[in-house]
């Protein structure tokens, strides 16, 4: 029970940021309700059934071994026999209880007897590791190399048949059980601090084991027992219907379900009833079972075991535009045409925000034309053209449990083709769950998109029909993603992927598409593509195995790459190739490019224009090199400064102190006045729009930086923390 | 690959090794006097002293082992006295039909668990998903002898559409066809365990793997739902399901136990449980440790066909 290890180390984690949201975020689906109710009837029949059991004594029963051959063979509901007799005129009804009775205790003492041995043998071998941990764990391994009841039947061999033998036979058999699930537990606990704590104070092992790791294992030793006691019940009662375990005149439900098949054809019931009983027993263990390993399992309770469906939901009740909403307060000075929703046919640019964000100069050359000069500079795009991607007002929130994480709060997006658009932001500030919802990639659930409108060339993607998604995707639009060791299928070749996704929109022959296959990687620049082909992801360096999904994306000529954070998983070196080739592909073809990094650094090497994104939102959004020399928003300020710069070793390396707020409970007014050190009252009153500042510079923000002015005030905290949100991240985006 | 799998083979010698050790302890570790244990207090004393001798129980332990490994190595388990016959041969004979009913069960077991794990994930707290679930659940609490019993009062007693017991039919009996027929109901008895451990497995392996990123990369190349659950999804979950189709095995192996006593089908497990009652102790061995080496060899497959399938396993 691996799950049970992974299940209390989790719930540590999760436990140390803040238990009791937690606890609150449980979600009640209807799958968990069932669940709760299947353990709940369990518990109800377990509990009258060993009720019975144990008042057998003083219930008014016939004596189960009185014999009365007068009266042999009554059928059911006969005259002072509920359930019959048997062949010796035995009354049933008694004899089940009683039997029922020797069943359980037998059951339940194999289980207590598996469990103690089995948890004293994981305890010493997860603590003592080493040589008593080998020689232990073989012997165990050993044990589990017999098919389960065959080694029962050797130890009956032994000891010969009869009740306790049978008893001692599966005690023995499911001790492996609870030593491996118990030794894995123990050898994590064993590593940790307060073990190490506790020995350096001087306690022995035993102490140790005793006060500080038995009650830690507990919970895995009470899952186990949940689940392996309903098959202790169920073998032995197996070996007594075999006639290895209870001997006559002792009876349990095994062997008087052995001793009816004998007139199972006359009297069938006889041999069914116990039967039916043993059925009951375990069954409803099995239900309390169940029951305690969903409740200890938080993955169940989270949700994150859902399957993410074909494609992201889209609330029908979607708000198109943020004003119609009321979850933010309205924009001040914001009109209702702010944010117009989506005529069919987008391809004017209407409105104070399309104006300004494509406020290039005009006149400058479109893509391709010198594009070195026009790196990080000058939008490479033609700013006439009719926009590739224009994303309204999109909200995508996520439901977890019964809270809702408004990952993006309303989000504006407008690329033209050939233009790279940079986004950043830092973990959790939604710009991967912006560039997901796009084709509808977010899992769903918990993902929905709430509202807003993605605009693709003209079409309402979140209007689309699934099959228009499917040819749009890795079709017109592609992506490229951050770890390609993880978003590449590990058992399948790449050669085999890219010819896929060629195929699954051009209707060519495999041998054509195996070429085309081979061309593409040569264009990335894949050294011996032939062979490479055939090369599984795993035998492939992090940049070469880059290389194949860029040229997994470039096989039907997108108009539009989503790339998210397509650079963060490789060294440095590799990381700046990638981004040349990217760059030039895009410049070659004139491909729009969405690129989302948390890398200001990567930024200024490749994208044409940037918007800034928090916690949910964009907060600044302009031409990369005007952003760069002068943001107007603090927070871009801040994460511009994070950035070394090579020769300048005296620069202050900073990250942006604090954490980003959570997206259920925004505060109203800025989302960032808690970590700026430019807060003043009115940042916190009301929703603040994106303003224009200067020329192409739209920031959210009432007091912005003045060109070149410097942040002041301390930010203390360490660099690293922008490295190790990346882990945040992806929980935030994926949960 | 072929190193790979001899890697595999090299390790299951110490497996097999300690197996036979451990059939080898039975008979040292009865209690008392095992020559008197295993023939019954009414043994005539030749009787004892001649199995004393055969089992070489003046000697130590370690040259028993050796005696009798070697022994073993070349077919000869010694004679059952029960029934007069070398052990090896009865235990062979046994355990073909053994092999087939198993067989035939994780066969049904794979087929329909893995079938019914894909259809539970992907209509994930559907209707489908609540049946399967508590088929499952019915499936793994049902006492298989009492299964057994159950379907013979209604397929065999009732409706007669299948023989009660035995592999062949007395009269005219003994084609494929007659043996298949013979097999329907313990097939379906022993598999139905199996059935539900797969399906709740490959389940679980499913939703697993459909969280992957990979998944989404499939998603976002444009393919069809259905390519990406039965290719992209499925393969990648067949490699955790197939070691615990190997484990199933063992349970199968053992189950079949039960089930061959309910249908009288002539297999090892009938025959261990009557060597049991009757203390033919050199029989148990015999059968013990032919079903638990096979059990190996069967896991050993197992591991390779994971090998095969995940390379980065290797």
């Amino acid at each position: 029970m691996t799950g049970a290890a992974a299940a209390s180390q989790s719930e540590g984690g999760a436990g140390s940021r803040s238990p009791d949201k937690e606890r609150r975020e449980r979600p009640s689906t209807f799958a968990l309700i069932v669940n709760n109710r299947l353990a709940a009837v369990g518990l109800v029949v377990l509990g009258l059934i060993v009720l019975a059991a144990l008042a057998a004594p003083i219930l008014p029963l016939a004596d189960p071994n009185a014999t009365e051959p007068a009266s042999r063979l009554a059928p059911l509901f006969s005259e002072g026999h509920l359930l019959g007799t048997d062949a010796l005129g035995r009354d049933m009804l008694s004899r089940l209880v009683w039997g029922t009775r020797v069943s359980l205790v037998v059951g339940f003492s194999a289980s207590l007897i598996a469990a103690l041995f089995g948890s004293a043998i994981g305890l010493v071998a997860g603590y003592a590791g080493g040589r008593t941990d080998q020689i232990l764990m073989r012997f165990i391994d050993l044990m589990m190399a017999f098919p389960y009841i065959l080694l029962a039947l050797a130890i009956v061999a032994i000891l010969g048949p009869g009740l306790i033998n049978a008893l001692y036979a599966i005690a023995i058999v499911n001790v492996p059980f609870f030593a491996r699930n118990i030794r894995g537990i123990t050898v994590g606990l064993a590593r940790r601090e307060f073990v190490d704590a506790a020995r350096l104070s001087g306690k022995g092992p035993l102490r140790i084991l005793w006060s500080d790791i038995l009650p830690n294992v507990l919970p895995t030793i009470v899952i186990t027992l949940s689940t392996t006691v309903g098959w202790m019940i169920l073998e032995t009662a197996g070996l007594s219907f075999l006639g290895l375990g209870a001997q006559p005149p002792q009876a349990d439900l095994g062997s008087m379900l052995g001793d009816g098949r004998k007139v199972m054809f006359t009297a069938p019931t006889i041999s069914l009833v116990p039967g039916l009983m043993i059925f009951l027993v375990v069954m409803s263990i099995n239900l309390i079972g169940d029951g305690i390993r969903d409740a200890l399992d938080p993955r169940l309770r989270s949700g994150a075991l859902a399957r993410p469906s074909f494609r992201t939901k889209v609330a029908k009740d979607r708000r198109v535009s943020e004003n119609e909403g009321g979850w933010e307060p309205m924009p001040a000075g914001a009109g209702s045409g702010r944010h117009p929703p989506l005529p069919a046919g987008i391809s004017s640019t209407r409105g104070e925000i399309d104006e300004t964000e494509t406020s290039t100069p005009r006149g400058l050359p479109p893509c391709g034309g010198d594009a070195r000069q026009g790196r990080g500079g000058s939008a490479s795009a033609d700013s006439n053209a009719p926009p590739v991607l224009d994303v309204r007002a999109l909200r995508t929130d996520f439901h977890m449990g019964s809270e809702i994480y408004h990952a993006t709060g309303g989000v504006d997006l407008v690329i033209r083709p050939g233009e790279c658009l940079g986004l950043v932001g830092e973990s959790g500030s939604g710009k991967s769950v912006t560039a997901m919802s796009l084709m509808g990639l977010v899992p769903s659930p918990p993902g929905i998109i709430a509202g807003g409108r993605v605009g693709f060339k003209g079409e309402d993607l979140t209007d689309a029909s699934d099959k228009r998604i499917r040819e749009l995707r890795g079709g017109a639009v592609s992506h490229v993603f951050q770890d390609p060791l993880a978003t590449l299928h590990p058992l399948f070749s790449v050669g085999d992927q890219i010819v896929e996704a060629i195929r699954a929109h051009q209707p060519l022959s495999k041998a054509d598409a195996e070429t085309k296959a081979r061309d593409l990687l040569a264009l990335v620049r894949v050294p011996n593509p032939a062979q490479r082909m055939k090369a599984l992801p795993h035998e492939l360096s992090g940049g070469l195995r880059q290389r194949v999904s860029i040229a997994m994306a470039l096989a039907n000529d997108p108009e539009l790459i989503i790339a998210d954070e397509p650079t963060t998983a490789l060294d440095v070196t590799v990381q700046a190739e990638v981004l040349r080739l990217l760059d030039d592909l895009r410049r070659e073809r004139n491909t729009a490019v969405l690129f989302i990094t948390h890398d200001f650094g990567v930024v200024s090497e490749i994208a044409d224009r940037v918007a800034v994104m928090y916690a949910g939102r964009i907060v600044e959004t302009g031409q990369t090199d005007e952003i760069l020399a002068r943001p107007a928003h603090p927070y871009t300020r801040m994460l511009i400064d994070c950035v070394p710069v090579m020769g300048e070793p005296e620069r202050r390396l900073d990250a942006v102190p604090g954490r980003p707020p959570a997206v259920n409970r925004l505060p109203p007014g800025c989302a960032f006045a808690d970590r700026c050190p430019r807060v003043e009252n009115d940042c916190r009153q009301a929703e603040i729009p994106l303003d224009r500042k200067r020329d192409s510079l739209q920031a959210r923000c009432l007091h912005p930086l003045s060109p070149g002015e410097a942040l002041l005030g301390g930010t203390g905290a360490v660099a690293a923390e922008t490295a190790d949100a990346s882990s945040d991240e992806s929980r935030e985006a994926r949960p | 690959m072929t190193a790979t799998i001899a890697k595999r083979l090299l390790a299951a010698i110490p497996v097999l090794f300690g197996l036979s050790v451990i059939v080898f302890l039975m008979i040292a570790l009865i209690p008392g006097d095992p020559a008197t244990a295993i023939l019954g207090s009414y043994a005539t004393p030749e009787n004892v002293a001649r199995l004393n001798a055969s089992l070489g129980l003046d000697k130590s332990l370690p040259q028993q082992y050796l005696a009798w490994i070697s022994g073993v190595v070349t077919g000869d388990f010694g004679r059952s006295y029960a029934l007069n016959r070398p052990v090896i041969d009865i235990v062979l004979e046994r355990f073909s039909a053994t092999l087939l009913l198993a067989g035939a069960s994780l066969m049904l077991a794979t087929v329909f668990g893995i079938l019914a794990g894909i259809v539970s994930a992907v209509r994930q707290f559907g209707f489908a998903d609540k049946a399967v679930t508590l088929v499952v659940l019915i499936g793994i609490s049902v006492p298989s002898f009492w299964l057994g019993l159950l379907l013979i009062l209604f397929f065999a007693v009732k409706s007669r559409l299948f023989p009660a017991s035995g592999m062949v039919a007395i009269y005219g009996g003994g084609g494929t066809l007659d043996i298949l027929h013979h097999l329907v109901l313990p097939a379906i008895t022993l598999a139905l365990v199996a059935t539900g451990v797969i399906a709740r497995l490959t389940r679980t392996a499913m939703l697993e793997v459909l969280r992957q990123d990979y998944i989404r990369t499939a998603r976002a190349k444009g393919l069809s739902e259905r390519r990406v659950i039965y290719r992209h999804a499925f393969m990648a979950a067949l490699v955790s399901v197939i070691p615990v189709i190997g484990i199933q095995a063992g349970f199968v192996l053992g189950g079949a136990v039960y089930v061959e006593t309910v249908f009288q089908w002539p297999g090892i497990g009938a025959m261990l449980v009557n060597a049991i009652s009757q203390r033919d102790i050199l029989l148990v061995q015999g059968g013990v440790l032919v079903v638990a080496a096979s059990y190996v060899l069967f896991n050993l497959l197992a591991d390779v066909c994971q090998t095969l399938l995940d390379p980065r396993l290797k």
